[in-house]
């Protein structure tokens, strides 16, 4: 009775998106801990091998689980994005800029 | 035996003393009471179907102000006992153990248990009634909001009495808290409390973002949406993108204390001002958080008792996005003195006095609001006026605070106590009150007594002003905050008394509240109109307290102050008569979102106390009951005509 009412549409089969996104997003965080526990690479080297599996983890999650790509009328999400892109452009580079203080100090 | 006594004695504390003593028992009396009560009058079954298991933001609502109501205690309590200590020098009316725990508790009871249920009950209560919906846009994760965030608060709370609370101030600062300094269950108890709560949060803010997206009733454009609903959009947002970042600096420290690394500590390559950083970066939109809801509902309380439409919408819209962006961009302010440099100092004491200017538009807005109304001074009128000078002197003393090299000198001085009391207190606990008489009719049926309402109003407010404002010079005396005890002969002891007076006389005002709201129960005038206030926006359209479905028929939007201008053209609240009724979707309840966060609880006492295994059965327990939500396909059902006939019949409305 009264389907049409929800906007929302339901997915169909088996999920196998869902199930490669949790694969993906568990193999990526267990790459960073063996990185970071078991190898003996300069730290340097860790940290960026790491930045980029976090990327890759922000894609999989995006794409893989929330439906980024997915809207009826109005994509919502696209100012969200750019307002994550601020938030994130805060955080790093403004913590980046605030931390170096230790350089002066030291 | 011996042994397993000795443990039990220290683990609950038994050795403390009689604070502990008398909390156990008040605590034990509480419990007992309300087990006694509800099986003396067979009220189990009720409070589990009506209650526990509801996913109505209503209900939600009310359960979220009842919980921030008994925290105002909880964290009130703690202040009045930190005041009698500070009263005279060389007081020893509590121990420098005990006056740091309960400092601790007090501010993190107060942010985090008090202001933000209090504020997300005020989501629940008015937003989907105002923007004209049946419920929110994900029911079930509110349930789940709510439930976490009451374990959470339970978890803290239980700390006073076992195994001691947290002791490193409510922002926690490393590396006092790592092990090594602080050991104990105490820091992990703030920390685990935190996390979970703050995974009920976020799911607010995604919950509210979505519901004011998608569910606003036809005609209403985001430039019709009440003041309310705007400054709940605007939060939400921040919610989204600030407690992330709280998530991971606790995070973060939680793995130091249980598993040894090394992110905050001082050796090992830690940076423990990292985690201040961090902190910041989610404490300061955190405060824009708690005072962006009162601003919107400040603006609908001042334009419906001005019987005005509010001066300056759109100003106030850019305002409040102003203010939203702009919080993201200075929270260094709250650790100029780490000495990050000149070029950071003033780039962040310049963006903390930008802030300043659209919250100025706002009070002008709010002042020009009332100019020429037809003024009504109600109980929840006067809080709202009562906002603007107090948070006025909290924001003003907030820019002396943005001078970086000013600054150097207030900084953690009761200067800067009076200052966050100032905004916090006169700005939100005195939106809160306002609210709570604005919406009590609406959320219980009842009016809250006006009488008792202007002696609750100005005892508070005049309390609030001997308490807090005797502690800017304090400040200026040199009186430095979260010390237990002082020598006579500063000249502080005559202040502090003064200070300990306003702040009883704040528990009297505190008392006189909750004596209002026992005696309306019993004696207050019904709300039989659903609109007790010539109200201007569509909360006030549906019957107080709302069906449980709000609008039987949702209502078409066709400008601002939507039921201002349905009343003004006299158009029925149902529509036209002709229009028949159709079957209204609802989601079921459940009992799941209750019983996973008694998991979530006990995954968070296993964290606390590093009882591995009752983590895992707690973690297990979550993953099972998310499991079972995945394959539960029935989640959903229909009001036939019917019964709304019948509702709406009786409420005089067909």
């Amino acid at each position: 009775m009264e389907a049409k009412e929800h906007k929302f549409h339901r997915e169909e089969g088996f999920p196998w998106k869902h199930i490669l996104g949790l694969f993906l997003s568990l193999l990526l965080t267990a790459i960073a801990f063996w990185l970071a526990l078991a190898t003996h690479q300069p730290p340097a080297l860790v940290i960026t091998i790491i930045v980029i599996l976090g990327v890759g983890q922000l894609l999989v999650q995006l794409y893989l689980f929330m439906h980024f790509t997915e809207s009826d009328d109005r994509a919502w999400q696209v100012p969200a994005i750019y307002f994550g892109l601020f938030i994130v452009f805060c955080v790093v580079g403004g913590s980046i800029w605030i931390m170096t203080f230790k350089s002066i100090v030291a | 035996m011996h042994g397993v006594v000795n443990w039990a004695v220290h683990f609950f504390m038994l050795d403390e003393g009689p604070l502990i003593w008398l909390s156990d028992f008040l605590i034990i009396c509480a419990s007992l009471g309300i087990v006694g009560v509800l099986t003396k009058f067979r009220l189990w079954k009720w409070l589990w179907d009506e209650w526990l298991t509801t996913v109505d933001h209503k209900k939600i609502g009310i359960m979220y102000m009842i919980a921030a109501i008994l925290m105002l205690f909880r964290g009130g309590t703690d202040g009045l006992l930190m005041r009698a200590q500070l009263a005279w020098p060389n007081m020893h009316f509590l121990s420098a153990d005990h006056y740091d725990q309960i400092f601790t508790t007090h501010g993190t009871i107060m942010i985090l248990f008090m202001a933000m249920p209090a504020i997300i009950g005020f989501f629940n209560v008015a937003v989907p009634l105002q923007i004209g919906c049946r419920d929110v846009a994900f029911p079930y994760l509110n349930a789940i909001s709510f439930w976490l965030f009451f374990f959470a608060a339970m978890l803290f709370n239980l700390s006073f009495v076992v195994g001691g609370s947290p002791d490193g101030g409510w922002t926690s600062y490393p590396p006092y808290v790592e092990n090594q300094f602080d050991p104990g269950p105490g820091e992990n108890y703030y920390l685990v409390a935190l996390s979970i709560s703050g995974i009920g949060t976020i799911a607010t803010g995604i919950n509210f973002l979505v519901t004011i997206l998608r569910m606003r009733a036809p005609g209403m454009t985001f430039m019709r949406m009440p003041m309310f609903t705007w400054s709940v959009f605007v939060t939400s947002v921040i919610i989204l993108f600030a407690f992330p970042v709280l998530t991971v600096a606790l995070g973060l420290l939680l793995i130091d204390r249980d598993f040894g690394s090394h992110f905050f500590t001082v050796d090992g390559g830690g940076a423990p001002m990292q985690y201040v950083n961090l902190f910041w970066f989610w404490g300061h939109p955190e405060v824009y958080i708690v005072i962006l809801p009162i601003f919107g509902l400040m603006s609908e309380v001042i334009s419906t008792f001005s019987h005005k439409r509010i001066f300056g919408y759109s100003a106030m819209v850019v305002s409040m996005v102003a203010i939203a962006i702009l919080s993201f961009v200075t929270w260094v302010h709250h650790f100029f003195t780490m000495g990050a440099g000149p070029g950071v100092n003033s780039f962040f004491g310049v963006s903390t006095m930008a802030i300043a200017i659209p919250t100025g538009v706002k009070v002008f807005n709010w002042i020009f609001t009332m100019h020429k109304g037809r003024l009504e001074f109600k109980s929840a009128m006067l809080w709202s006026l009562g906002v603007i000078p107090n948070f006025l002197i909290g924001g003003l003393t907030g820019v002396m605070l943005a001078v970086p090299p000013a600054d150097y000198q207030y900084h953690n001085s009761y200067f800067l106590i009076a200052h966050f009391h100032y905004t916090l207190i006169g700005g939100t606990v005195f939106g809160v009150f306002s609210g709570l008489y604005y919406w009590w009719p609406k959320m219980f049926g009842v009016l809250l007594n006006e009488k008792l309402g202007r002696w609750h109003f100005w005892t508070f407010m005049i309390g609030f002003n001997i308490c807090f404002f005797p502690q800017f010079f304090l400040g200026f005396m040199g009186m430095t905050r979260r010390m237990y005890t002082y020598p006579a002969g500063y000249g502080w002891g005559v202040v502090n008394l003064i200070s300990t007076i306003g702040a009883f006389l704040m528990g009297v005002g505190f008392i006189i509240f909750v004596y209002n709201v026992l005696w309306s129960a019993r004696y207050g005038e019904r709300d039989t109109t659903g609109d007790p206030w010539d109200g201007r926006t569509l909360e006030w359209a549906t019957t107080s307290p709302a069906p449980h479905y709000n609008f039987a028929i949702i209502p078409t939007v066709k400008g601002r102050d939507a039921w201002w201008l349905m009343k003004q053209s006299g158009e029925p609240i149902n529509g036209p008569k002709d229009v028949p009724f159709r079957p209204i979707h609802m989601p079921n309840n459940s009992g799941r979102p209750f019983i996973m966060s008694v998991f979530f609880f006990l995954m968070g006492a296993g964290f606390v106390f590093q009882w591995w295994i009752l983590a895992i059965i707690g973690f297990v327990g979550v993953l099972i009951c998310m499991a079972q939500r995945s394959f539960e396909y029935d989640d959903s059902h229909y009001i036939p005509v019917e019964e709304i006939e019948k509702t709406e019949a009786a409420a005089g409305r067909l």
